[in-house]
């Protein structure tokens, strides 16, 4: 009864699944995270005019070497090592007063959904691994879903759970504060994050994230469409609503991954650490890496949506200059364009997220009115108008 | 890294070689534990300026990764009493110290944490050692941000000193052998 089944089982498809899980998960996604920690606190510290952590190098005095090993005369970059490493060896503390079971859930609901949106989101367009006997190249693509944006938002929704059973369970009053808060300010920014996303879908008219990025490779970047049909009057028009979206999106994003200007669920100078006040070691550890996950996912999400993912920029120009096929012919493209889409599109999250720190560092924190006012006043009516306006103009202009 | 210590663990000692796990293994706890001290700040007077000072640019404590000040005890691995310990505060200094998670350092900043100071009154701790233990005492009334930089490397110095897994170990034979 099985043997069909496992007949049409392919195995190279679960292999090739398998490893770009392993890779973007603990190669990219988390070195990701204490990388974007450590330049959290290197440029905090350039913009205080301060030095920054530049004492751990790599520690190889461990291992019976003279000095401790500094790349390139930078120093600190085993800092978030020694802080991790730190927490998982702290006395892992759970206060009587607590509710146990969603003690124990809410970290792990922090963490989970934030790893599980980067399945939909393309990290490259196509690996063509020929040289190892592979008639087909493999999409640079966990899931292949043809309602990208929709399954993110579905999933990332549930992370404030997480955050609302921090502070709940922790029985605590500033936990409890905290979590009222978060959840206030995720399911009012919800709104206009997913209202901001569909003008973008109704240009592309397609809800897969894959065939976005070959659109926008092929016509130009949805914010910079400088070849292909980007070149239309249309596209140059519909600049207009897209940049609305633009920031309306970056925006919520701020408020949904609850990072400064918008962190008042776990504002330290009111409620000292929010919702994870009561959680030590590895736990407090958890949320901590569940934001940066979050914030690394949604700014692979605009990349995608408005940067072209991993599309390389003007590709048209380059290619005059550079004897090299930089664009993706689907299919066709060479192994070296597959690599160099990778690394353009971890080039722009990166940008994306030394965005988010010098934001941080740069904003004071809004008022809880303020924020709210923000949402629902100002964003929730903006997206709204702003998918008329694309609506009204996409008919005047009409795409080809 | 901070300067080498008059008496460090060697990490690796050829001539011990039943001892080199152990001796290793603590070395690398006591890196990251020293690597990333995150202080509880218990500022409690003016020496909680001169704390402040210490974490802002001219001083820069973050060189050393210390400048996450944790406002919650249970995120904090080095608690630094920064002031006048009156009895009336004494007692949630003793409290939010209980509520640190093991390992944790403590640190009294300046004459008064250290030893009441000046205030030989009704009112005063003299010297938050009478509560809780103290690492590291830091002289000055208030002590210069400098001072503080060095007690948190003297702390530094403590932790690569620490037997933490081997005594654990120890700890273990003696209860399955008992």
């Amino acid at each position: 009864m099985f043997t069909p089944l496992l007949a049409n089982f392919d195995l190279i498809a679960l292999a090739a699944s398998v490893g770009k899980i392993v890779f973007l998960t603990f190669l990219v996604i988390l070195p990701l995270v204490s990388i974007s920690v450590y330049f959290e606190r290197r440029i905090s510290a350039v913009i205080q005019d301060r030095v920054g952590p530049n004492r751990v190098g790599v520690p190889l005095t461990l291992l019976g070497f003279k000095k401790d090993w500094q790349p390139f005369g930078i120093g600190g970059l085993a800092q978030a090592a020694a802080d991790g490493l730190k927490f998982i060896l702290k006395e892992d503390f759970v206060p009587a007063h607590v509710r146990t079971f969603y003690y124990w859930l809410a970290p792990c609901l922090t963490m989970v959904p934030a790893l599980l949106t980067c399945v939909v989101i393309p990290f490259g367009s196509e690996l063509n691994l020929s040289f190892l006997g592979l008639a087909e190249p493999i999409q640079l693509v966990i899931a292949d879903l043809s309602v990208g944006p929709l399954f993110t938002f579905a999933i990332a929704s549930l992370g404030v759970y997480g955050i609302v059973l921090a502070g709940w369970a922790s029985n605590s009053k500033y936990p409890f504060l905290g979590g009222v808060r978060a959840s206030a300010q995720m399911i009012s920014y919800e709104i206009s994050l997913g209202l901001s996303v569909i003008p973008v879908l109704m240009i592309f008219g397609e809800l897969n994230l894959t065939k976005m990025s070959a659109f926008q490779d092929a016509n130009g970047w949805l914010l910079l469409p400088l070849w292909g049909e980007g070149l239309s009057l249309a596209r140059w028009v519909l600049l207009i609503p897209i940049f609305i979206s633009f920031v309306i999106f970056t925006v919520s994003m701020f408020a949904e991954t609850n990072r400064l200007p918008f962190d008042l669920a776990e504002c330290e100078t009111e409620l000292v650490a929010g919702y994870h006040t009561e959680y030590s070691s590895m736990k407090f550890a958890l949320f901590f890496l569940g934001e940066y996950a979050a914030m690394i996912i949604g700014s692979g999400l605009a990349v995608t949506l408005f940067l072209g993912g991993w599309s390389i920029p003007c590709w048209p120009l380059l290619e005059k200059i550079i004897p090299l096929q930089l664009h993706f012919s689907p299919g066709d493209t060479p192994l070296y364009t597959g690599l160099l889409h990778i690394a353009t599109f971890f080039a722009k999250v990166f940008f994306f997220i030394v965005f988010f720190i010098v934001i941080r560092w740069t904003l004071p924190r809004f008022r809880f009115d303020q924020l709210m006012a923000l949402g629902w006043k100002v964003f929730f009516e903006l997206a709204l108008a702003n998918v008329f306006l694309t609506a009204l103009l996409m008919w005047w202009f009409p795409l080809k | 890294m901070v300067a080498p210590a008059e008496s460090t663990v060697a990490a690796y000692d050829s001539k011990i070689e039943g001892n080199i796990i152990f001796t290793k293994m603590d070395a690398a706890i006591n890196w990251m534990r020293k690597n990333s001290m995150w202080p509880m700040p218990m500022g409690l007077a003016c020496c909680a300026i001169e704390m402040m000072a210490a974490a802002c640019s001219r001083y820069d404590l973050s060189r050393f990764g210390a400048e996450v000040m944790r406002f919650s005890p249970r995120q904090a691995d080095v608690m630094i009493v920064a002031g006048t310990v009156t009895y009336k505060m004494a007692l949630a200094v003793k409290r939010v110290w209980d509520q640190m998670p093991e390992p944790k350092w403590c640190i009294a900043m300046g004459a008064c944490a250290s030893s009441g100071g000046m205030y030989r009154s009704y009112a005063v701790l003299q010297g938050i050692d009478q509560l809780i233990p103290v690492d590291v005492y830091i002289s000055g009334c208030p002590p210069r941000p400098e001072a503080l930089l060095e007690g948190m490397m003297r702390l530094q110095r403590k932790i690569e000193t620490e037997h933490s897994f081997v005594e654990q170990k120890k700890e273990l034979i003696a209860e399955l052998t008992a």
